[in-house]
Parts: C-alpha cells; structure tokens; sequence
C-alpha cells in the first residue's frame, strides 16, 4: 500500500511539528546544490547516487541528495553558538539498478542540534526524539559508534603514517581491512613493491625518477620522491602486532545489548586502553539515554554499524528498521557528524549531531497508506 | 515480425562481422550505393539487417528495436544499467579485443598496483588541494571498479577522444581507457597499473531480453542459433 504524496507530506508535517516542539528552527534548503562541494566531499560515489545537472552560469548542480550537507553550510554561514534546524522536503537519489524499496525522490524530515553544551545529552536527546516520535511502529533499533574504531586506530603502536591510512579507510572496510594486512604482514608486499625497495637501497631516488624517461602530468618529482621515502619508512617500520588486529577485530565483532557491549569493550580496553576516552563518553551516553527513559535493552549496539553507508559519521550512529522486512532501508537514522563540519567549516570544527526520517516508509508500515 | 539483427555500420568491426558470420552460412551484405546504410541477410529466412554505429547498438538493445546485436562488451557494460537483466550474451565472436585499463605515467616508479594507486592519490590531493584527476569516457566501469578496490581521493574527468594526451596537457594525471597493443600509452609515456584491467572486451552477439519476441522472431532466432552452434 502505497502513500499518496499528500498523504506522505501531511505525515512529513506531522513529524516535523514534533520536531519544532523542541524549539528546533525551521530551514528549507535550496533543491538546487552546487555539484562540486558534494562531489570534493564524497568523490564520485556520489554521481552514482544524485542527479547532476547544469547550468550556464553556476556550473554542475545537483538535485539535494540530503539535508545536512546543506544545513551545515547554512549553519557555518549565519549561525553561532547552539542552534537546532528541522526541515521537511523531498530528496533525489538516482539509482544505476532498481533498489528494492527505495524510491529515487523522497521525502525526509530531520533534526539537526550544533553546538550543544553536552554531547552525550544531545545524543541522547536526539535518538529518544526519534524513538518517540516512531514508538508507534515497533521498529527494530540498532546504535553504534564510529568513535571506538577512531580511538582504537589513534592508539595503535605503529608509525603515524599508517594510522593516517586507516583513518582515510574508516568507510572502506574492505580497503581498511587490506590495510591491516598488510601492516600486520598478513599480506607480504607484491612483488614489484619489493623489487623497488631493493632498489632503493642502492640507488638515489632521484636518479631513478630520471631514468626512467620524460617527466610528465601535474604530479611532480619532487612528489615521487617523496613517496619513495614514505615507501622506505614504511618497509622499515616493525610490523604491527597481531594482538591489536585481533583488539580491532574483536571490537568491530560486537553486537550485543548497549550494556552487555559496554561490558565487552572494558574488557577489551584493558589491553589497549586508548579506547577509554571513547568509552567513557559512550558510557555517559548511555547513562543519558537511561536517564530520558530510553529502553536500552531493546537496543542492538554494533561496534561497525554505520562504517559503509555513513561517511563522515565520526561519533554515536543509529537507525530505525522494520524488524521483517530487512530489504528496506532505513525508516531512520543518523549521528554525529563533527568530521563533516571540519570540512566545511573551514577549519572550524562544530559538534553536531542529528538525523532523519523518511515518513513515506514511516505511514506505509502504518499502513496508512491510501488503498 | 521479422528479426532485426544490428551490427556496425562501417570499418573493420562491420567486416569482421559480415565474415563472422559468412563462415556460418549466413550472408549479411550492403544493399544499394556504398553510402547508403542498408543491407540483407542470405541464406536464412526472416531476418532482416539494421546497420547502426557500433555505439548505439547497445541503446538499441536495450530498448527492444533491435533483437540482436553486435558490439563491444565494454559498451553494453558501461551504456546498459544492469545490462544482465537487459541482454544476453549469445556468442563471443573472438575478434574486437580491447582491454579497459588505468594507465598512469611512466615515471611513477612509486605506483604499480591500485593500493599505490590510492596512496598516491591521498597525497595528491594533500599537496595540489584537489582530487587526482583521472580521464575516461567509462565512467560507470571505472567508477564500480575504484569503489570495489577501495580507491578514493580521486574524480573522474571526460574525455571522449585522445584520452592518453591528456596527461602531459595536465587535465589529468592517469587515464582509464581502452587499449588493444599498448602502443598508444607507451607513445603517451603512460604505463598499465599492473591489477588496474578493469574489463577485457571483444565483440559479442547480444540477444535484446526487451524486444518482442513472437513465434516468428524466436522461429528466427532457432534457425540463427542452428548456424551459429553448427
């Protein structure tokens, strides 16, 4: 049964007076965005997802894929201090083969809290609005934190070259993964990597570059040598330790209830405590959701939730699920997106954390939708 | 109805396939002046020729006007989203072959495989403030096979011809393009990413899953497929 689209803005309506209960300000963002910033921002993965278009005098746009990119921008422009921004509106996906469930326009309505005082009570603030404002449906909720796995990468005893690598992989986990690998020497280099690290033991760097013919493109050789130096230190540093991939892996294994998993990472944490930080605000978390009357039992905390589909959720992440029907997507989700204001707040990073429903899916597993 | 078989309109790839073809009894000739794009097939019943460039072939598949067609792997991969559900593959024909490659230039003595690749990238943007360029006229290939190995930091740049010279005119500093020798990138001063073939193409007879397909057309098809097993 699906919504009619009156049916699905009245719900949208609906959702988004809660939301401005809270004193959240409402914003409506332009359904035009200028291309390049979503494109530097999620590289061409996102021309798979949105529609691009032209125009002659502003360039490529594109039809608003989400909200939040540019409720960032407006907040970074106009806003200081605390605020809170709700919007209601329709987003376009473009979809390169049919995904079940998922239409390629939608509508979403969100919250979006910067700059709160206390992190862990806007967190919780933010996933017992959604849960409330959900109850109703009975959906399966799941929360995780990006955090953990930036701590646990952050306290690796290796060079800060590699931890840099696997930051840049947080969202791959397949790169990330082949990275641990290789660090750990799981994965022996490829041959050619060994071949120029003999090389490089016996000849300059700078020779080499030259010998090989005419220099040509942008990246200059300066920039090959450089990476050659990087290649060298890299050979040389000591492998790292089996243990802390298995810290890692065990870490990213967890799914278990929000306290059932907290207990697991302390455990965890006594052999590599540079999660203890994390920890502690996952814990005041936790107390802050228990203290709004959160069911956290009710909850499923996975430690890698959110690391494909939520690039530059960096904190806390959730979503809300229809618990039978595991081939649609999320009725919501969201989470803290600090790394997303360094980006664009020009240097100035601004703790946010929000979200988003999708009230079509909502009203159709209400099944309210028109006959 | 009758069979509509598409095939290239002009140069080696439409003699190749009148010969491919020829060897299996099948007789697809021209019709009327050397200019005028129209032809005939002998020695089978019901089907009639359609002479197109080999480019729109795949859009011709996919829309259902022709039921079969010759072309290029690589094409119906990047022109037919979810091309598997839309055609099938009916017979490689064994000539054609052209392999979709990442080339970048030879005096990156530090990039050999897409995890050099990535890094280099990385650094890239660090130090020139903007993604590594890469020209193509593949994008959705190119695009699908940097996700699958994880490459980031990159942005794909059009090029529809000449591609291999856009490296030294610095609009971009590696390519993805299709090569059969190698001669062309090795003139370029480019070199292959040695895990960086992301398809190797080579013409194929494709049967269009979305054209009407009545007693008459698969009566035709039979008969085809009898030449071309036989």
């Amino acid at each position: 049964m699906q919504p009619t689209k009156d049916q699905v803005r009245a719900e949208a309506a609906r959702l988004q007076a809660l939301f401005l209960e809270t004193g959240a300000k409402a914003v409506d963002p332009n359904i035009l965005q200028p291309a390049n910033i979503l494109l530097d921002l999620y590289g061409e993965d996102i021309r798979a997802r949105a529609y691009v278009t032209g125009d002659p005098l502003k360039g490529e746009q594109m039809l608003r894929p989400d909200f939040t990119v540019p409720v960032v921008q407006m907040h970074v422009a106009n806003g200081d201090g605390a605020a809170r921004y709700t919007y209601a509106g329709e987003v376009f996906r473009r979809q390169e083969v049919p995904e079940l469930g998922r239409t390629n326009e939608y509508f979403q309505v969100g919250l979006e809290l910067f700059d709160s005082e206390d992190a862990a009570e806007a967190e919780a603030e933010v996933f017992d609005r959604f849960s409330s404002a959900l109850a109703p449906l009975g959906l399966r909720a799941a929360m995780g934190d990006i955090g953990l796995l930036i701590a646990a990468v952050a306290g690796l005893k290796t060079t800060e070259a590699r931890k840099n690598a696997l930051m840049r992989h947080l969202w791959r986990p397949r790169r990330f993964r082949a990275l641990l690998d290789r660090y750990s020497g799981r994965t022996p280099p490829p041959p050619s990597r060994r071949a120029l690290l003999k090389r490089l033991e016996r000849e300059m760097p700078q020779n080499m570059v030259q010998a090989v013919g005419p220099h040509i493109g942008l990246r200059s050789e300066a920039e090959i040598e450089q990476r050659l130096e990087t290649l060298r230190i890299e050979a040389a540093a000591p492998p790292l330790s089996a243990a802390q991939v298995t810290l890692i892996d065990d870490m990213l294994d967890i799914r278990e209830t929000p306290a059932n998993a907290l207990e697991r990472l302390r455990d965890i944490a006594v052999d590599m405590p540079a999660l203890d930080p994390a920890l502690d605000r996952l814990e005041r978390r936790l107390d802050a959701m228990r203290a709004r009357g959160v069911a956290l039992d009710q909850v499923e905390f996975e430690a890698s939730y959110g690391r494909t589909t939520m690039e530059y959720y960096d904190g806390f992440v959730f979503g809300f699920y229809a618990g039978g029907r595991p081939h649609l997507p999320p009725v919501a989700s969201g989470g803290r997106y600090d790394a997303l204001t360094r980006v664009l707040g020009q240097g100035r990073e601004i703790p946010a954390v929000g979200g988003m429903i999708r009230p079509g899916l909502a009203l159709e597993l209400a099944g309210k939708g028109a006959a | 109805m009758r069979l509509k078989l598409g095939v290239p309109s002009k140069g080696r790839l439409m003699e190749k396939t009148f010969d491919w073809f020829g060897a299996r009894g099948l007789e697809l000739r021209r019709t009327g002046s050397d200019r005028e794009y129209a032809g005939a097939v002998g020695g089978i019943e019901g089907v009639d020729l359609v002479l197109l460039s080999a480019g729109e072939i795949p859009r011709e598949l996919d829309a259902g006007r022709i039921h079969l067609g010759v072309t290029g792997t690589d094409l119906v991969r990047e022109r037919i989203p979810d091309w598997a559900r839309r055609v099938e593959e009916i017979s490689r024909m064994g000539f054609g072959q052209a392999d979709l490659i990442i080339a970048v230039p030879k005096c990156w003595i530090d990039v050999d495989t897409l995890e050099d690749l990535d890094a280099a990238a990385a650094a890239f943007r660090r130090e020139h403030g903007h993604r590594l360029r890469i020209a193509t006229k593949y994008h959705r290939l190119v695009r699908e096979f940097l996700r699958e190995a994880g490459v980031a930091d990159y942005r794909l740049v059009d090029s529809q011809g000449a591609t291999e010279g856009t490296v030294k005119n610095l609009t971009a500093e590696a390519v993805a393009d299709i090569t059969s020798t190698g001669d062309t990138l090795r003139a370029n001063h480019l070199k292959i990413i040695s895990d960086g073939i992301i398809h190797r193409s080579q013409a194929t007879l494709f049967r269009s899953k979305s054209a009407s397909w009545g007693d008459q057309e698969r009566a035709a098809m039979t008969a085809v497929e009898r030449k071309i097993s036989a």
